[in-house]
């Protein structure tokens, strides 16, 4: 069998990517999360903050460096793999991911180093400052690099000239049409992913009876989070499909599983798309809610996947599915906030072992339902790699032979099983020591600087003399 | 455009950016290549300590050289990297194990071995991608239209594979003089003679790389040893010589800030040199700078920013710096 590079390439970046995107998820999140808490203590000096910080923190220097180590492959393969997009649209996205790195990568590794071994070496303030400048490093590269991402989907402010390129207006090109309501999904759904971690942490150890304190604060705050962030999601989201019917019909065709379209469709619950037959199989649904949905009107006309030629259409069998997965949490996520409400209400929130059961359960959602939001999004966009111009099979590397695409694959593939393998139980280690329960601080002042990232895996590690 | 100022400027900022990659990492990775051969596990802990605040923004230089070259010379980016496939490859698993050593080394108890081992190999490899991937773009990448037309192995030659050994050494030269700064003791005293080993091998190793290339490359010849070139150029040799006696005098005389200046100091002129055989050849030797550039608008929207960007990244990287300065002491506190 003939090796395609293609197919291969496209595996590669979906794999790398989807580990990426893993700790992302969680780092943003949980760089704001630490801000706050390290704001808290400053503010109120009560020691419980920082050391609910310091926990935190642990956990974030091992995510963090996951997060770099692969999020520098994936710079590199849009090169290697890539080559044709990288010449065509360099021009415009080169500088988007260059101002990334320029504004965020430095700004972030700079002063991670402070946050994670810096606290016995500088006054207080800075300190604070170096944890609120990492979390505006990780919000700025979600900014850039969601722009970039939006760019290909929504593509503006360019012209063509041959077979390149070339921008307009700036402007455009960094909020492009769908950027507004990617950045503002995204975003979102990386603060609920790390509040539903917080929470399901909380109620972990509040079901083990262990660090009570610690984790009645961290409940109440993830809770009272999830609950403004998962109405507001709901809402997101339905502006961001009704910005992508707009621009993408195919794509909310193939989410919606339509192959007709026109007024009165249904909302679909249940169907295993079939293109072979152009037409679904064991299809449930709703009459007409669809068209409501999309258009707010009952005889609404909404795309269906035949209204495309055939070398234009993603294909539905996955996104119809992955969609559904990503709402459903959205729903469970809802109700989650529903019954934190009841609960707070009664009286009831420390003392209802069952919904701590449930929240321990939820603790992976919010990553599931991003990595089927991405997927949604980038197989959707199919065949395009930049929407309406540019096929994913025009932008492969010429020169790349099928049977080096098939050994970085399995290169990254058995790298980052090893690499994920021993995080997760070095993080799960992690939760189990818990945070620091005594109210002193854990060492002498001056001694036991941690190193970063490794900051305090257990124990800080060695001492650095001040030259004075 | 040929001579714009424009492109000029990002030339200088992407080669900027390579030379910083190049010495920051370059030491960090030097400790990773020395890391074994360090007398004691103490020792190791010292010398993993002594980069572990820094190596994650000096790998960052990396990610800004690669993101430099995609927007300002969007060509060299896509033709590079294809005709690199196997070497970058490398580099990066390479990477992926040595950062997450820094992470994990300390968690594991009884693996702990393990990361070590991780650290080195992931460290020398790296290093030698590296060296393989400079070597192979001194020798040339052909191009066709706008894309790379070699094979998947273009890149295998003796002659890159000779660049690859060279720079583990030199690293691992700028690394011993980096611990010859930050520490003190049994360590320093065993980095002073590792350092002077080091040295001898790292001369041996620029001098034949400089006279392999011209040998290879009969235009890089012509540059150097034409008139007048001949007498303009001669004080980059003859710079790198007095460096070459002056760090072997600090190195005798126990200086301790001032062998690891010195070796910076003979990375770039090494640097300059290849600046000066290569120029103005962006992807040698048929792509110059100013056929790969982008156009105005893409290099100008950059520029305006990064005239801002990089000199507060500077101070604020000084800052950091500065924040962790001091000697590392042994491994005070670990259990
Ligand atoms: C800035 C660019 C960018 C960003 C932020 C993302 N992607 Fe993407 N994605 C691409 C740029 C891209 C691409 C370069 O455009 C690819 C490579 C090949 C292709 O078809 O599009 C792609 C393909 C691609 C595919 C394969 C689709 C297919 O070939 O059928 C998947 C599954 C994902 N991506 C998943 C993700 C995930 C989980 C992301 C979460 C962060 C993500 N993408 C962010
Ligand atoms: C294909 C697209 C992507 C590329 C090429 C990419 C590239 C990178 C690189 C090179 C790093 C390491 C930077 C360093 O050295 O510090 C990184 C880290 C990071 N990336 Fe990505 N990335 C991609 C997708 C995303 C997306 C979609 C997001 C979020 C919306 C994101 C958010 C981050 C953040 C916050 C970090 C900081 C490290 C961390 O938090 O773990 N990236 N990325
Ligand atoms: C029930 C409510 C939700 C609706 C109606 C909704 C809607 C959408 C739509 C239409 C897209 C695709 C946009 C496009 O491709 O152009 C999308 C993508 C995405 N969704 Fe959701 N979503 C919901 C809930 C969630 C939740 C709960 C999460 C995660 C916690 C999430 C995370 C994502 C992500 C990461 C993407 C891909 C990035 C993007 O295009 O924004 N969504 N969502």
């Amino acid at each position: 069998m003939e090796l395609d590079p293609l197919i291969l390439s496209r595996i590669q970046f979906a794999f790398t990517i989807s580990f990426h995107i893993l700790f992302p998820s969680f780092t943003v999140g949980l760089a704001c999360w630490i801000a706050l808490l390290e704001g808290l203590w400053v503010g109120t000096g009560k020691w419980i903050y920082r050391s609910l910080s310091e926990f935190w923190t642990r956990i974030f220097a091992l995510s963090f460096g996951l997060g770099v180590v692969s999020g520098i492959v994936m710079s590199y393969q849009f090169g290697t793999n890539w080559s044709r997009w990288s010449d065509t649209v360099g021009n415009v996205l080169g500088p988007l991911i260059q101002y990334e790195v320029v504004t965020a990568f430095f700004l972030e590794a700079a002063f991670l180093g402070i946050l994670l071994f810096g606290r016995d070496r500088v006054p207080r303030g800075i300190h604070l400052m170096a944890a609120c400048l990492v979390a505006l490093g990780t919000v700025l590269s979600s900014f850039w690099i969601l722009s970039a991402n939006s760019w290909m989907h929504t593509p503006a402010g360019f012209e063509i000239r041959d077979g390149r390129y070339f921008v307009t207006d700036w402007w455009q090109v960094v909020f492009n049409p769908s950027f507004p309501y990617r950045l503002a999904h995204m975003l979102t759904a990386m603060f609920l992913t790390t509040s539903f971690v917080v929470a399901g942490i909380s109620a972990w150890y509040l079901l083990k009876h262990k660090y009570h304190e610690h984790a009645r604060l961290g409940l109440k705050m993830a809770l009272a989070m999830i609950t403004v962030l998962a109405p507001l999601q709901i809402f997101l989201g339905d502006l961001h499909g009704l910005n992508t019917l707009e621009h993408q019909p195919a794509k909310i065709a193939a989410m919606e599983g339509h192959w007709e379209g026109g007024p009165r469709a249904p909302l679909i619950l249940f169907a295993i798309p079939d293109p072979a037959t152009e037409s679904n199989r064991w299809e449930l649904g709703i009459e007409g809610l669809s068209s409501l949905i999309l258009k707010h009107d009952l005889n609404g006309v909404v795309p269906g996947l035949k209204q495309f030629p055939p070398n234009e259409r993603p294909d539905p069998r996955l996104v119809f599915w992955t969609f559904r997965v990503m709402v459903g949490i959205g729903m469970v996520m809802l109700a989650v906030a529903a019954i934190h409400v009841v609960l707070r209400l009664r009286g009831a929130l420390f003392q209802t072992r069952w919904f701590q059961w449930m929240l321990v359960g939820c603790m992976p959602i919010g990553f599931v339902a991003i990595l089927a939001g991405w997927f949604t999004t980038e197989v959707g966009r199919q065949p395009w790699v930049v929407y309406g111009h540019l096929r994913t099979a025009d932008a492969l590397t010429p020169s790349l032979s099928g049977e080096a695409a098939l050994a970085s694959l399995l290169t990254f593939v058995v790298a980052y099983t090893i690499i994920y393998g021993a995080g997760t139980y070095y993080l799960i280690r992690l939760l189990g020591i818990g945070p620091a329960v005594n109210r002193e601080p854990p060492m002498a002042e001056g001694a036991g600087h941690g190193m970063r990232p490794m900051s305090g895996a257990e124990t800080p590690a060695h001492t650095i003399t001040n030259p004075e | 455009m040929e001579g714009s100022l424009l492109t000029l400027a990002w030339v200088g900022i992407v080669g900027f950016a390579v030379f910083m990659y190049v010495l920051m990492d370059g030491f960090d990775l030097g400790v990773g290549i020395l890391y074994p051969f360090a007398p004691r596990e103490e020792d190791r802990d010292t010398m993993m300590n002594s980069v572990a605040p820094v190596w994650d923004f000096n790998e960052t230089w990396l990610v800004l050289g690669g993101a430099g070259l995609f927007a300002a010379f969007p060509i060299a980016y896509a033709v590079l990297l294809p005709a690199m496939y196997i070497p970058l490859l490398v580099m990066l698993v390479a990477l992926i194990f040595r950062g997450v050593a820094f992470e994990f080394r300390f968690k594991a108890r009884a693996r702990r071995y393990w990361w070590n081992r991780s650290f080195f190999a992931g460290s020398v490899l790296a290093t030698f991608a590296q060296g393989v991937v400079l070597g192979s773009f001194v020798q040339g990448i052909p191009v066709q239209g706008r894309d790379f037309a070699g094979t998947m192995l273009h890149w295998l030659t003796p002659f890159s594979l000779f660049c690859g050994a060279a720079l583990v050494v030199g690293y691992a030269l700028l690394g011993a003089t980096w611990l010859i700064w930050r520490t003190i003791g049994r360590l320093q005293d065993w980095c002073f003679r590792v350092a002077r080993r080091l040295m001898v091998v790292v001369l041996v190793g620029v001098a034949a790389v400089s006279l392999w290339t011209p040998f290879l490359l009969p235009d890089i010849a012509q540059r150097w040893f034409s008139m007048p070139n001949l007498i303009l150029l001669s004080p980059v040799p003859l710079v790198t010589a007095v460096l070459a006696v002056a760090l072997w005098r600090a190195l005798d005389n126990g200086r301790e800030v001032a062998p690891f200046l010195l070796s910076m100091a003979l990375f770039a002129l090494s640097y300059l040199g290849l600046a000066i055989s290569l120029w103005p050849n962006l992807i040698p030797p048929s792509v110059t700078v100013w056929q790969a550039a982008s156009p105005p608008e893409t290099q100008v929207f950059l520029l305006v920013g990064m005239a801002f960007l990089i000199p507060s990244i500077l101070g604020y990287t000084a800052y950091s710096y500065w924040v962790f300065r001091g000697k590392v002491t042994g491994s005070f506190g670990y259990h």
